[in-house]
């Protein structure tokens, strides 16, 4: 079977709650059948909202949205048939964890056996067999939220919709409900649309990441290619952890460009700058930048530690570096470990190809 | 021994519990001197008067220690059906001289008339014999009494007195259901078209059910309204539903009655439009129309709070599950919703209920003859007849009515699941 590039097309909307701000503008986005793709950004980038539109709760102020080439703006949030977690879980409680799992089974006329086949197959999914009778209060955080998992997915829909379900768990079950509900979407091949601002939380779990900004896309891509090659500066500092030198470009050609900071030059990749003279942020992922490389590296400076942190598997480093007090390096801490000191100055190098010369911030 | 029965001690010896409850004695004692005044409160405005209006609403001590001689003698009366003996009379004779003496007789006619109709009369006419030393003490007293009046020779008028021995008579518990004690003793029902208490009772039970119902419909979709609305028009409309709270309450039912009259704006509006002819305005005040009218409009802030205070922690995304699972918007409200709301249904409509069914300023303006409730009657005794004990009476079996509505309540939706706010 083939699946669907366009299973859920948001075809140019544009979403005003006001008339006068537009929250979501011009979003163009595919999502292909059985992916997970995540929406991330910061709060009030437009992400909620445009889950809002493909569950039904808020009508584009322009454009479509499409599911599986089927037009969907008039169509109410009961017929559309998409599954979808809330933030708060939304855990009827008032009825059993059987009784909420049945809901969109019985509102469907299905058969009661057919109901307890579905309902059973749901929470072992979950594994939660064996709590049928409980009521929502009575369970942890943790399970209230595989029950709502097992909910919105129990009537088969196409499309599931997850809007930052984990955000109320603390760190760990954060994190093994990461796995496990990657693993749930591995097994049964629904279509997720998961929105979250948790970076980590986004690059573990998804296929494609949308990355929302002031109610724009900035960057759709997979986990690696968001980290390693951010398109501009706004995707660069909110997807992990950030160098930045700003300067002006004083030459360039097809793979590498000469920046000019406020003393010095340095080497870097043209991404979005086209010529000289262009206002440029270089980009640098701090595990990127070296400590006395052994290779030849295009790009060679000394800096004095100001700083250093100790973080279990890893040490930081803060450095001031060619003008930047808040150049951070991340050591590991390994058998090796380097004698790092306060004020001690140190060689730092990195190819041009990882300091990425994007848009001026 | 097992670890599990081995009493604990603290570090210096002392068992544990002993230590803890040593610990927990000071905090008692502050958190009761905390309620103390509230408690003395209560009980000096709440539990004593009851106690008061209970007592009032059984006592019968008046006749009991006006007459004692007299009762002293029936203990030896043995054949109702008949005329008492000699000795009871005499009783009677001498208890009713030193009444007569102390200026204390007409009360006690007053009493008796109670009882038994025809008795003021045959009770003045033995003063003015005694005043006028008409009747000889060394004689049968039983015959000159008897010679008095055709009544002193009616068995019924002695076994009257009789029934009024006892210190305490739930006669007025009786009355307030249209009830006595017959000659005989046995409870009787009063003559049907005399029987204006058990139509009041069912009446005030049948307005305020129906008054709760009227709030909890119209109150429901305004608390709905209001848990739901952003914050600058739900306090807006929050106001609106208060400021009528704010009103003095006779200023409120007054303005009813400017609306509601013959003459008044809502009869004028109604011929305005044409859906009545002038010579023909319907009434609308004086009547049951009128309580329901205004005591409606009066309770229904009791209504709406509570179920605002339960709406408002009703997360607005249970409903956009229920309908994100496929149920209509209507399933949604009905399997969703609305059970979540039933803890506030049920303390609006308990506290709505048990307003209305002790109302009584309004149904006394606009109530008329066949709008007024149980405490209209309550008052008129209080305050024209004077017969507190009777007010006292039917005052109790309203707050028993309370509580036995209040128990019903509690077995079907459980106190638990009340939420006042």
């Amino acid at each position: 079977m083939s699946k669907n590039p366009e299973f859920v097309k948001f075809d140019k909307v544009d979403k005003s709650y006001d008339g006068k701000v537009l929250v979501v503008k011009d979003l163009q986005l595919d999502i292909a059948e059985g992916e997970f793709i995540t929406m991330l950004g910061p709060s009030g980038s437009g992400k909620t909202t445009c889950l809002m539109m493909l569950a039904g709760f808020e009508t584009p102020t322009h454009g479509e949205i499409l599911l599986d080439g089927n037009i969907i703006s008039n169509i109410p949030p009961h017929k559309r048939g998409i599954g979808m977690v809330f933030q708060n879980y939304a855990l009827f409680p008032h009825m059993t964890v059987y009784e909420n799992l049945a809901f969109p089974l019985r509102v469907r006329k299905v058969e009661k056996d057919e109901i307890d086949k579905k309902v059973d197959k749901a929470l072992s999914m979950v594994s939660l067999s064996g709590f049928e009778t409980r009521m929502p209060a009575q369970l942890s955080g943790g399970q209230q939220q595989r029950v709502a998992v097992a909910r919105a997915l129990v009537f088969d829909p196409a499309v599931v919709l997850m809007d930052e379900p984990l955000g109320a768990l603390d760190k760990n079950l954060r994190e093994s409900m990461q796995y496990e509900i990657k693993h749930i979407h591995e097994s049964i091949g629904v279509t997720v649309v998961y929105v979250t601002h948790d970076q980590s939380e986004a690059l573990t779990m998804s296929n494609r990441i949308a990355v929302f900004n002031d109610g724009k896309v900035q960057q759709l891509s997979n986990p690696a290619e968001l980290y390693e090659k951010p398109v501009n500066s706004f995707v660069a500092e909110f997807i992990g952890e950030n160098n930045t030198f700003n300067g002006e470009v004083v030459d360039i050609d097809k793979e590498k460009c000469k920046v000019k900071l406020a003393n010095s030059e340095i080497l870097a990749n043209p991404i979005s700058v086209k010529s000289k003279g262009d206002k440029t942020t270089v980009s640098l992922r701090p595990e990127r930048a070296l400590i006395n490389p052994s290779d030849k590296m295009d790009n060679m400076f000394t800096g004095k530690i100001e700083e250093v942190i100790y973080h279990g598997d890893h040490t930081r480093v803060r450095l001031n570096l060619l003008e930047n007090s808040e150049f951070i390096l991340k050591v590991p801490n390994s058998t090796s470990n380097l004698e790092l000191k306060v004020s001690q100055d140190i060689n730092i190098g990195w190819n041009s190809t990882d300091a990425r010369a994007l848009d001026p911030k | 021994m097992s670890s599990e029965t081995k009493q604990i001690l603290t570090t210096d010896g002392i068992p544990l519990e002993v230590s803890l409850k040593k610990a927990e004695k000071k905090n008692k004692i502050k958190a009761f001197l905390l309620v103390a005044p509230l408690l003395f409160f209560l009980v000096i405005t709440y539990i004593f008067p009851i106690g008061e209006m209970f007592t009032r609403s059984v006592d019968d001590r008046m006749v009991t220690n006006m007459l004692p001689k007299t009762f002293k003698a029936m203990e030896k009366w043995d054949n109702l059906n008949e005329l008492p003996p000699e000795e009871v009379y005499r009783g009677f004779y001498e208890d009713y001289k030193l009444l007569a003496e102390n200026q204390q007789h007409g009360k006690l006619g007053q009493r008796l008339n109670k009882e038994k109709n025809g008795f003021n009369t045959i009770t003045k006419k033995l003063f003015r014999q005694i005043k006028r030393k008409k009747i000889d003490e060394n004689a049968s007293l039983k015959e000159q009494i008897n010679k008095l009046h055709k009544r002193w020779r009616n068995v019924e008028y002695w076994q009257a007195i009789k029934r009024t021995a006892p210190p305490y008579t739930a006669s007025k518990y009786l009355k307030g259901m249209d009830m006595y004690f017959a000659a005989d003793g046995s409870i009787a029902q009063v003559e049907e078209d005399r029987r204006i208490h058990r139509i009041l009772w069912l009446r005030t039970l049948e307005i305020a059910f129906f008054v709760t119902l009227f709030c909890f419909l119209m109150g429901y979709p305004i608390a709905h309204l209001l848990a739901t609305l952003p914050m600058k028009y739900s306090n807006l409309l929050m106001i609106c539903v208060l400021l009528p709270f704010w009103t003095s309450l006779l200023v409120r039912t007054a303005s009813w009655m400017i609306l509601l009259q013959q003459q008044g704006l809502v009869n004028d509006f109604f011929v305005m439009i044409g859906l009545v002819a002038d010579d023909n305005r319907p009434e609308m005040m004086y009547n049951k129309v009128g309580t329901y009218v205004a005591m409606t409009q009066i309770l229904l802030p009791f209504m709406v709070l509570p179920l605002y205070s339960v709406m408002k922690t009703i997360s607005p995304s249970l409903m956009r599950a229920g309908k994100s699972l496929g149920g209509t918007p209507f399933v949604a409200f009905w399997k969703v919703y609305f059970p979540l709301t039933i803890p506030g249904i049920g303390a609006g409509c308990l506290l709505v209920f048990i307003l209305a069914i002790g109302y009584y300023i309004t149904p006394a303006l606009v109530g008329g003859a066949s709008g007024t409730l149980i405490s209209n009657q309550i008052a008129f005794h209080m305050k024209t007849t004077l017969d507190w004990s009777f007010a006292s009476a039917m005052g109790l079996m309203l707050l028993t009515g309370v509580l036995v509505i209040y128990w019903i309540y509690n077995k079907l939706v459980g106190v638990d699941n009340i939420k006042l706010g």
